[in-house]
């Protein structure tokens, strides 16, 4: 293999183990915006990954598995919102017992799927774009979760800053009280940007399962929802950002693997080191470099909204 | 107050039970699911073999996902206080918690797998997972066309490093043109990285994909995907890779888990090493898939035979690892104490060892 079929495969490998840490940790910017800190994400992407291969097993239709894998995130996302909003609870409490739940009850569930063939996505190379040089192989020749992931992130940057709702969502999440002076509902705006959040990962969860695994296996997302989390914090609320630590996270796996495949006599414990050293390095180097105070976060994150009080 | 004395009425009543009972209660500890398809998967399936095969005498529970930390220990006490006299503990890092609780406690027996330190109540057990590998590798070698062979394994330890040894040594013994490149994952299971690291592999022209992961769900669908041949560990997983399964090793606990709580049943049972491989029937050569052609079945069934009644060793000597050092000198063979410190690669293999 010559270098550039060599770097082509490790940024296509980037991508490819980037984009399910990429849709989740994009739904938790959204979410955190509004003030609602979830740390239910890794049992989410848990979730969706299981229904995702139920569905895609008993229907054989893999737009049935997304949707349905969807509306689980949703349906979690609103339960761990009306839990914050309505019961005032501690939301690192709740957020954890969502992803403790969730990871023994996918467990128990999916025990009958596991070794199942189910049907997963093949690539779909895009015409046109897929001949580019480089680029075409590297982000062209992927799944259509991978091109839906490329409109998320956009999509997601203007809902926050470039629509009606997304001002009332970042004023929620600074402001609530001030808000809803405003005449902005803080409970149905903080319950959709959870909902939202929560879709995006088991999104990525489905990805997982559906195109990566290609099967269900207990645990498959081995800590993914977590670092998704993490990213936020360091990707300081911007969705761009967390994109750019999400593809740093796929880099480092990519080229990691590739690496040995190649031969390379570097420790293999160093190597495995290497997505997470990275991430933080390069995201930390960032923040130095920000001329501004570096952003705290949404000021009422994780703070309960009593409004009679 | 009536919820109470109900309560101690019920313990009451399960412990004159207990008294009158005979069967012989076994557990089994395991450190993941039994639902992976490989290595916990296959200790369930003894367990459930021992069951059927000793119907009506034996009554076995399980523990699953127990951490090997003092949560094992709690687990074993609670196993004990439920009356099991016969606890089988299948993991690696059992063997500390199982100790200190076998002091404790002389009149249950312990099997502590895959360690060596015995104490009059523990014995341990472990097969050689090698020998089945090298008659993989004798497969691997006959259909690669590219030379090349892939092996994904979690850690640099002595258990897989025989693996890929004795996989690379059978593999050359047809073919020596034969390299194997070695992928650690520092995981016993990530879908995530299982799969792209196939991916890695195959782009480096590795068409065999051998590996020693404990869960087999994404290693095997992924290499038939890609149109490359597999190769499994643990269990017969030949259906999860119908296209590109070659064979594979493949543990049989039944046997001799009934050969054990035979002997603690007849308490003729006695505290030692209980290690054996293919002659012993501890582990097996999984089913051969449908694109391994009929010469190169015959081939690897003549020399499991060899292996078998103990005419063909896979690590006799001379053997030199890659650098050329000699690891096992003419005509000698490596003891278990030897094997289980191995930490070098034999020529062939390419992959990082961590460096002392």
């Amino acid at each position: 293999m010559d270098d550039l079929a060599f770097i082509t495969a490790v940024a296509a490998g980037m991508v490819r183990s980037g984009t399910p840490v990429l849709l989740a940790a994009v739904g938790e910017c959204l979410t955190e915006r509004s003030g609602i800190l979830n740390l239910g994400m890794e049992g989410i992407m848990l979730a969706g990954a299981l229904t995702a291969v139920i569905v895609s097993y008993l229907t054989g239709n893999i737009f049935f598995a997304i949707i349905a894998a969807l509306a689980i995130g949703a349906l979690i996302g609103l339960l761990h919102a009306f839990l914050c909003l309505y019961f005032h609870v501690n939301q690192v409490a709740t957020g954890i017992a969502v992803t403790i739940l969730l990871s023994g009850i996918t467990a128990f569930c999916g025990i009958d799927y596991v070794g199942k063939s189910i049907h997963s996505i093949s690539a779909y190379k895009v015409p046109w774009l897929s001949e580019l040089p480089f680029f075409g192989s590297v982000f062209f020749n992927q799944d259509i979760l991978v091109y839906l992931s490329y409109a998320i992130v956009p999509l997601t940057y203007f809902l926050i800053n470039g629509t009606r709702f997304g001002l009332s969502l970042k004023a929620v999440g600074e402001e609530p009280r001030a808000a809803a002076a405003a005449g902005v509902s803080v409970f149905r705006t903080r319950c959709i940007a959870t909902a939202l959040g929560a879709m995006l990962a088991a999104l990525g969860g489905a990805y997982l399962s559906l195109v990566y695994a290609q099967g269900w296996t207990e645990n498959i997302t081995a800590g993914r929802g977590w670092i998704a989390v993490g990213l936020v914090m360091f990707a300081s609320w911007n969705p761009w950002k967390a994109v750019l630590g999400a593809y740093l996270f796929g880099l480092a796996i990519s080229l990691q693997l590739r690496l040995q495949a190649a031969g390379a006599d570097v420790s293999p414990y160093l190597l495995g080191m290497a997505p997470y050293l990275l991430v933080i390095l390069v995201l930390a180097v960032s923040k130095l470099r920000q001329k501004k105070i570096p952003a705290a976060g949404p000021t009422a994150l994780s703070i309960p909204y009593l409004p009679q009080v | 107050m009536r919820a109470v004395l109900l309560l101690i009425s019920f313990f009451a009543l399960s412990t004159i039970c207990h008294a009158e009972n005979t069967t012989l209660k076994a557990g089994f500890l395991c450190v993941g699911p039994t639902s992976d398809w490989g290595w916990n998967y296959a200790h369930n399936n003894g367990r459930m073999q021992l069951e059927k095969r000793l119907a009506g005498q034996v009554q076995t529970t399980i523990a699953e996902k127990i951490p090997e930390s003092a949560e094992a220990e709690r687990v074993l006490e609670k196993m004990i206080a439920q009356g099991n006299k016969l606890i089988f503990t299948t993991s690696y890092g059992y063997l500390e918690p199982a100790l200190r609780v076998a002091k404790r406690h002389p009149d249950v027996v312990f099997m502590q797998v895959n360690r060596f330190e015995t104490a009059k109540n523990l014995g341990t057990y472990f097969s050689h997972q090698y020998q089945p590998m090298y008659l993989a590798g004798i497969a691997a070698g006959r259909m690669s066309k590219s030379n090349k062979l892939g092996f994904i394994a979690a850690h640099p330890v002595p258990p897989l490093l025989q693996a890929i040894n004795a996989f690379t040594l059978g593999a050359r013994s047809v073919n020596n043109k034969i390299q194997t490149k070695v992928v650690f994952i520092n995981s016993w299971s990530d879908p995530g990285l299982e799969a792209e690291a196939v991916k890695g592999l195959a782009e480096a022209g590795c068409d065999v994909v051998a590996h020693a992961q404990d869960n087999q769900n994404t290693i095997l669908p992924t290499c038939d995907k890609l149109g490359i041949y597999s190769v499994g560990f643990y269990t017969d997983a030949g259906k999860l890779a119908p296209k590109g399964w070659l064979t594979g090793a493949c543990l049989d606990w039944g046997p001799f888990y009934e050969q054990i709580a035979k002997a603690v049943k007849d308490r003729t049972w006695k505290s030692g090493s209980y290690t054996a491989g293919m002659e012993a029937g501890y582990i097996k050569l999984s089913s051969f898939g449908q694109a391994v052609p009929e010469a190169v079945r015959k081939e690897i069934l003549d020399k499991e035979k060899l292996i078998e009644n103990g005419k063909f060793y896979v690590f006799a000597g001379p053997l030199k690892d890659r650098d050329g050092v000699e690891r096992i000198a003419v005509g000698s063979k490596p003891d278990l104490k030897q094997l289980s410190q191995m930490n070098w690669f034999v020529s062939g293999v390419q992959g990082a060892l961590p460096k002392k």
